[in-house]
């Protein structure tokens, strides 16, 4: 899932003694092979991730490891798994996630999976500040990536920053790879215009995360020169989403949890009215169910507010080209409206 | 005073609780209104009022509800989370009562049912709310789930009566909102009964079988109505051939349908409506499907 591969493979490489297949990127060679084997009018994260499953076990892997969430994500593994078995694959899929509970020690036991004892716990919290950390630096980067001088130059630290990531040796290590890269950051130069444009990114979790899944709207939006700020990455969801979820239901007009990641959305919507942004961008994988839910509600919070909203669909037959003319379009009406 | 009407959308939630709310509120001395079955007006103005993407079935339940906009005092919209950990719904279960509030200006009669609440604590809320007193409530629930048990069991009853049959059978494996739809399931039930098939429905028989019974298809789900759907699968060993239907695009049935779909070994249709479906395509499909069970 993006960039959170490193994190990941680190946890994984200090915690098991298995061997680990690192995924390929996503390819439309990826896109073409799951969908290929999935039903019709799934939602696109299945088959994207059922072609890195089929691209992974060619590599060699047995064991899959699939995550669990509030809708039909946590049902996902069962039929993955019975699709690779009728492809002649012999593997199992292991959900770590579901029906909102982790999987127990007793259970995962069950598998041939050995699990290091020693640095297990060190290795735990060393990934969790990591995750921590790049999510706070790519909050940075959405923020400013847009008014660099030299175009690339956020990225390229970022990825020397990810490398170095993936090398630490203790939480003091990573601590000082973090503030040296950090430093690297903010010293880079900045060219900030008088008229900022500042757009929320809001939506589905899986089409938010992953940039092969949203075609890099974010890189986009920044090199039209509009600040970006996104709520979605997983230190909200894995750590701070339960707390704030209470809080959102007290004073707001919505009753209930409308199921996954719809709640938090109307939500947002409202902050990002309230702290004046000049658009916002729903972003979903089409046929999700509890986005689509949400779809009215944010429409009326924005409406009240005057606040635009561009609703996007994406899936493997979303046209790169209509893609870019529907931002081009509405960047250029926040860009009129702005004057 | 006059008589209060609680108005009850003959659509999603109706199919399973709308006769115990009927009774209750009969018992409670309240008119009940409910809206005629699925019109193609009413699918229209749902699909108009609803995102393009949601399902047919909640486009059809907002028409229901636009149908009753107006000529009642109060509509009942529920929010069902889960029954248990186990038995979940589907996530536009979840945004009914959001929804509704956001679309209609009737006021609304609102339950919520999830590990805390069961129907019991959802018959107090109702009651409660139009001020009905606390003994009456229970009164009321008792004989209304009486009267609702009563009926399951006599439906039961006939299914396993027609099992016996030496026609041919067909099981219809659907959620009890798709099957019994005017809309969505009547044409496919016509066609069948032309051709002198004997249908069975998935959700006709009692949850308390068919529930633990899904199990043996798939290990891991945790949707209410999809387990009570496809349990109905193992008990029905000997029908000839076994129709999916579901409507487009449920976010439910794409999966587990897909699932079992792998895992049968008897004829089977997997029929997707939406509200383009053309009438001859269906019967189409429906007949070369009664062909391949004659000839079996």
């Amino acid at each position: 899932m993006g960039s959170y591969s490193v994190p990941i493979y680190y946890l994984l490489t200090h915690i098991l003694e298995n061997e680990i297949v690192k995924p390929r990127e996503i390819t439309s060679n990826t896109i073409e092979l799951g969908s290929k084997y999935s039903p019709d009018f799934v939602c696109t994260p299945f088959k994207y991730t059922l072609g890195t499953m089929i691209e992974s076990v060619e590599d060699g892997a047995n064991i899959l490891l699939q995550m669990g969430g509030g809708c039909r994500y946590g049902y996902y593994h069962e039929l993955q798994e019975k699709i690779l078995k009728d492809l002649g694959y012999s593997c199992t899929v292991l959900n770590l996630v579901s029906g909102g509970k982790r999987i127990s020690y007793q259970e995962l036991k069950k598998y041939p999976i050995k699990i290091k004892k020693r640095h297990f716990l060190k290795s735990l919290i060393i990934t969790k500040k990591m995750v921590f950390y790049m999510d706070k630096m790519d909050d940075y980067i959405r923020m400013n990536r847009c008014y660099e001088s030299e175009v690339g130059s956020f990225d390229k630290v970022r990825k020397e920053m990810l490398i170095a990531f993936s090398k630490v040796k203790g939480l003091r290590d990573l601590k000082k790879t973090y503030r040296k890269y950090k430093k690297k950051m903010t010293s880079l130069p900045l060219q900030i215009p008088e008229k900022r444009i500042r757009v929320g990114l809001i939506g589905e979790l899986y089409t938010l995360m992953e940039p092969a899944a949203n075609e890099e709207i974010e890189k986009l939006l920044n090199s039209y020169g509009f600040e970006v700020k996104r709520y979605t990455n997983v230190t909200y969801l894995l750590f701070q989403k339960k707390r704030k979820v209470r809080k959102y239901l007290k004073n707001f007009f919505v009753k209930y949890r409308m199921g996954a990641d719809a709640l938090d959305n109307i939500y947002h919507t409202k902050e990002l009215c309230e702290e004046g942004y000049d658009g916002i961008i729903h972003i979903k994988s089409s046929f999700c169910t509890p986005e689509i839910g949400a779809m009215p509600l944010i429409e009326k919070v924005a409406e009240e507010h005057d606040v635009p909203v561009l609703f996007l669909s994406m899936d493997m037959h979303t046209s790169k080209v209509g893609f870019l003319t529907r931002m081009e379009a509405f960047c250029d009406m926040l860009e009129m409206r702005k004057e | 005073m006059d008589k209060v009407t609680v108005g009850i959308p003959r659509a999603i939630p109706y199919y399973d609780g709308g006769e115990f709310w009927k009774s209750f509120f009969q018992q409670c001395g309240i008119n009940v209104l409910f809206s005629p079955p699925t019109t193609k007006e009413m699918v229209d103005r749902g699909s108009f009022l609803a995102p393009d993407e949601m399902c047919l079935s909640m486009k059809i339940y907002l028409g229901h509800l636009d149908y009753l906009e107006g000529k009642c005092d109060y509509l009942l919209v529920p929010r069902i989370d889960r029954f248990d950990d186990t038995n979940q719904t589907c996530t536009n279960f979840l945004s009914f009562y959001d929804l509704a509030k956001h679309y209609f200006k009737t006021p609304i009669l609102n339950y919520n049912m999830d590990n805390q609440n069961d129907l019991l604590d959802a018959a107090l809320e109702i009651g409660s709310s139009l001020s009905i007193p606390g003994i009456q409530i229970l009164k009321a629930y008792e004989i209304a789930l009486e009267k609702e048990k009563e009926k399951k069991k006599i439906r039961n009853q006939k299914q396993l009566e027609l099992l016996k049959e030496k026609q041919k059978k067909v099981l219809i494996v659907s959620h009890a909102y798709n099957v019994h739809d005017a809309f969505i399931g009547s044409e496919l039930l016509k066609l069948l009964k032309e051709n002198n098939i004997t249908i069975l429905y998935s959700d006709y028989f009692l949850s308390e079988d068919t529930n633990p019974l899904a199990s043996t298809l798939s290990k891991k789900l945790y949707w209410k109505y999809s387990k009570d759907s496809i349990g109905s699968i193992p008990l029905c060993e000997n029908v000839d051939g076994i129709v999916f239907l579901s409507t487009f695009p449920c976010g439910l049935d794409s999966l587990v349908h897909e699932l079992v779909i792998r895992k049968i070994n008897k004829p089977y249709l997997n029929l997707v409506i939406d509200n383009l479906s053309s009438f001859t395509g269906l019967e189409t499909r429906v007949e070369s499907f009664v062909d391949l069970l004659e000839q079996s």
